[in-house]
């Protein structure tokens, strides 16, 4: 995998370093990192290890056992599809076959585009409007596999326009 | 002439249907028509069947109209909506409306009403009254009115509440915690979204009183990191509190300090488990620590720690502010006092109800839900998140009470209810429930971490027609054993929907069965 190049690793120096004397500050600080690069980077690893006086298998440790973290870059567009109940119970899981099928891509994967990453989520608090999903921090509800294809469109347009 | 006011929620659910754009449109059409109206984003009344729901103050109290798109609304302002005109999506004064005018709103009585960043908005309807009553009190006599309340861990666990706060109270040391449980995990809730999103204050005064009554100066709002609304919501309202000194170095002018904030958690559904979710407020992965010692003796960085959860907290300003005895006087058994449900899945008016202890499922589902969103029978509903049982239609009747769910092996959780109709495949949902603690088991205890893994491949061979006796009587052993081997609730009652669909919904684990789910689910067959 390719490393960080300076300015990222100067990214997450300047995190830890302004977060670290915080009481338990790992968890805030790979936020801090995930919001500014996107990912935690495993290259970031020993840097957070030093300056936290963590073991770099303390850092790995957390940073895998959260769902919400990821290793590796995102595509443009994050949708975080719900699996849970009350989503099932109202078509999610065929809206998931869907969404997996028109994006040509399995959970925790990007398309081919790099526009769409496809992630599972388990509630998102938005059981009376299901099923529902979450693109880019944004909740929407009683989704359609007919509403789930034009958000797609859009994101997409919003993908291209940001390449321009 | 004064400026109409208009309530369009800024709920994350709302949003979720287009409450967003109503209200971009609403400021559009009325800056086009030159009409001067202040536009305030408040909670959700929990009517999500009702959502957009567009309220306008009149002299004759607010008038709702709903559920309202983007394109009604230049239609609204035609009608002169602004003053209570008749419009197809009229529905009368909002508190008239029979789905809210039967429930009891202690917790949520501001949710919906007030603009949730305002503290003046807030003190105007009742807020802060609890706090300055706990600030005259002593702190074992708050504690007191807490335990004489009768209110139980809101949570789940139903632990009662006094009997905690006494424990951190009696620890003689010099930093105590008060932490809440923000991480609402469980599918078919959001109780406590909807209260962090409309009425933070009311979180952030249970807290401070928590804080006065056991001595603990800081505190911490564990916060799922998929409720980004939520956290912007807390932030607001936290630096709102401070800015007035309802936060800070002299609450109130007690010479009483009291901090408080917002962290985040990462996607991890078993930190909701209390010590997990210390674990994970000291930056560490979220595993289960083993008890005793409590966490109300040593708990966060190993100092005596209150951990409750959002609907708990939220119902102390009542009782501090009401008395123990009018909290108390409501519920039923030794469940005591308002519990706010909500109804979710598949449900024609889904949303939040709260009620005093007692009411019946058949109730809820019915009179309130309207029956399934789809029109089918209503086949199952799990109460209590995805650890809760599955409840066949021959139990509707039982009374939403903690001790008389759990008469008939069930549980009442967080109060979600989760509704399916009869196109449901409960093997499935039996798989799933399997599938999720694996996804979501901290992997420190054995039968949670190995036994979800082998319970999937278990269901999969019985639904492959594989041995089916022989599996299904494994699989009820594998469920035995985790229900009695775990170190928490996620393995240790991960067994209960698999239990309670195989013992209410067994024709469903044959091995031809989802096939026929399948076709029933496309309209293909006419059931069993």
């Amino acid at each position: 995998m390719k490393g960080m190049g300076p300015n990222e690793s100067d990214t997450v120096r300047r995190i830890v370093s302004d977060m670290k004397d915080r009481p338990g500050p790992l968890i805030e600080v790979l936020h801090s990192v995930q919001a500014a690069l996107g990912y935690v980077p495993p290259d970031a690893v020993p840097i957070l290890a030093e300056a936290l006086n963590l073991s770099r298998a303390e850092v790995h440790g957390v940073v895998t056992f959260y769902h919400f973290f990821r290793e590796t870059p995102p595509g443009r567009h994050t949708v975080h599809l719900c699996r849970a109940e009350a989503c099932k119970s109202m078509g999610g899981d065929e809206l998931a076959d869907h969404a997996k099928s028109r994006l040509g891509v399995d959970f925790h994967e990007t398309t081919k585009d790099g526009a769409i990453t496809l992630e599972p989520v388990y509630c998102l608090g938005n059981c009376a409007c299901s099923p529902a999903a979450m693109i880019d921090g944004r909740l929407y509800g009683r989704l359609t596999p007919e509403r789930f294809d034009s958000l797609m469109a859009e994101q997409r347009q919003k993908a291209g326009g940001s390449k321009q | 002439m004064t400026a109409a006011t208009v309530y369009v929620p800024r709920d994350a659910s709302a949003l979720s249907i287009g409450a967003g754009e109503v209200a971009t449109a609403i400021a559009k059409e009325s800056s086009t028509r030159g009409i001067e109206l202040k536009l305030i984003r408040n909670g959700s009344r929990g009517a999500f069947w009702l959502e957009p729901l567009v309220e306008v103050a009149t002299p004759a109290g607010r008038v709702a109209y709903g559920p309202v798109t983007e394109a009604d609304v230049p239609s609204l302002f035609a009608a002169d909506f602004l003053n209570g005109g008749a419009h197809p999506l009229f529905l009368g004064p909002t508190d008239e409306i029979p789905w809210f005018a039967s429930q009891q709103r202690l917790t949520f009585a501001r949710v919906g009403i007030v603009d949730p960043a305002s503290v003046a908005d807030y003190i105007s309807h009742g807020g802060f009254q609890g706090l300055r009553r706990a600030l005259s009190m002593a702190p074992e006599a708050i504690v007191q009115a807490v335990l004489d309340s009768g209110l139980r861990g809101r949570g789940g666990a139903a632990f009662p509440t006094g009997i905690k706060w006494k424990t951190v109270l009696e620890q003689k040391t010099e930093q105590k915690y008060i932490t809440c449980n923000a991480d609402e995990g469980d599918s078919g809730t959001f109780s406590d979204r909807m209260l962090m999103e409309g009425d933070p204050l009311c979180l952030i005064e249970g807290m401070t009183i928590a804080g006065v009554a056991v001595g603990a100066t800081q505190g911490y709002i564990y916060l799922r990191a998929e409720y980004p609304h939520a956290y912007r919501a807390l932030n607001t309202a936290i630096a709102a509190a401070y800015q007035t000194r309802y936060l800070g170095s002299d609450v109130l002018g007690s010479g009483k300090r009291f901090d408080l904030e917002v962290r985040l958690g990462a996607g991890a559904y078993v930190c909701g488990e209390e010590t997990s979710m210390l674990e994970s407020l000291e930056g560490k992965r979220g595993e289960v620590r083993v008890r005793p010692p409590l966490p109300a003796i040593k708990g966060l960085f190993g100092q005596p720690t209150i951990v409750n959860n959002v609907m708990t907290y939220g119902s102390v300003p009542t009782i501090l502010h009401q008395g123990a005895e009018f909290y108390k006087n409501f519920g039923t058994g030794r469940s005591r006092g308002t519990l706010p449900l909500q109804l979710a899945g598949n449900i024609k008016r889904g949303g939040l109800i709260e009620r005093a202890f007692g009411v019946s499922l058949r109730e809820l589902l019915y009179d309130y839900g309207g029956g399934s969103a789809t029109g089918r029978p209503i086949r199952a509903v799990q109460v209590g998140g995805p650890l809760g049982a599955y409840i066949p239609a021959s139990q509707f009747d039982v009374l939403i009470d903690y001790e008389a769910l759990a008469g008939i092996g069930a549980l009442l959780g967080h109060g979600g209810i989760v509704v399916f109709d009869d196109t449901v495949d409960m093997a499935l949902m039996a798989r799933y429930a399997m599938e999720f603690c694996a996804v979501e088991s901290c992997g420190k205890c054995t039968p949670c971490r190995i036994g979800s893994t082998r319970g999937v491949e278990v269901i999969d061979r019985i639904l492959g027609g594989v041995e089916s006796e022989r599996n299904l009587q494994l699989l009820e052993n594998l469920c035995e054993t985790m229900l009695q081997g775990s170190l928490c609730g996620l393995g240790g009652m991960t067994p209960f929907p698999v239990q309670s669909a195989l013992k209410h919904f067994r024709e469903d684990f044959r091995g031809d069965a989802h096939v026929r789910n399948r076709l029933r689910r496309s309209g293909d067959a006419t059931g069993s």
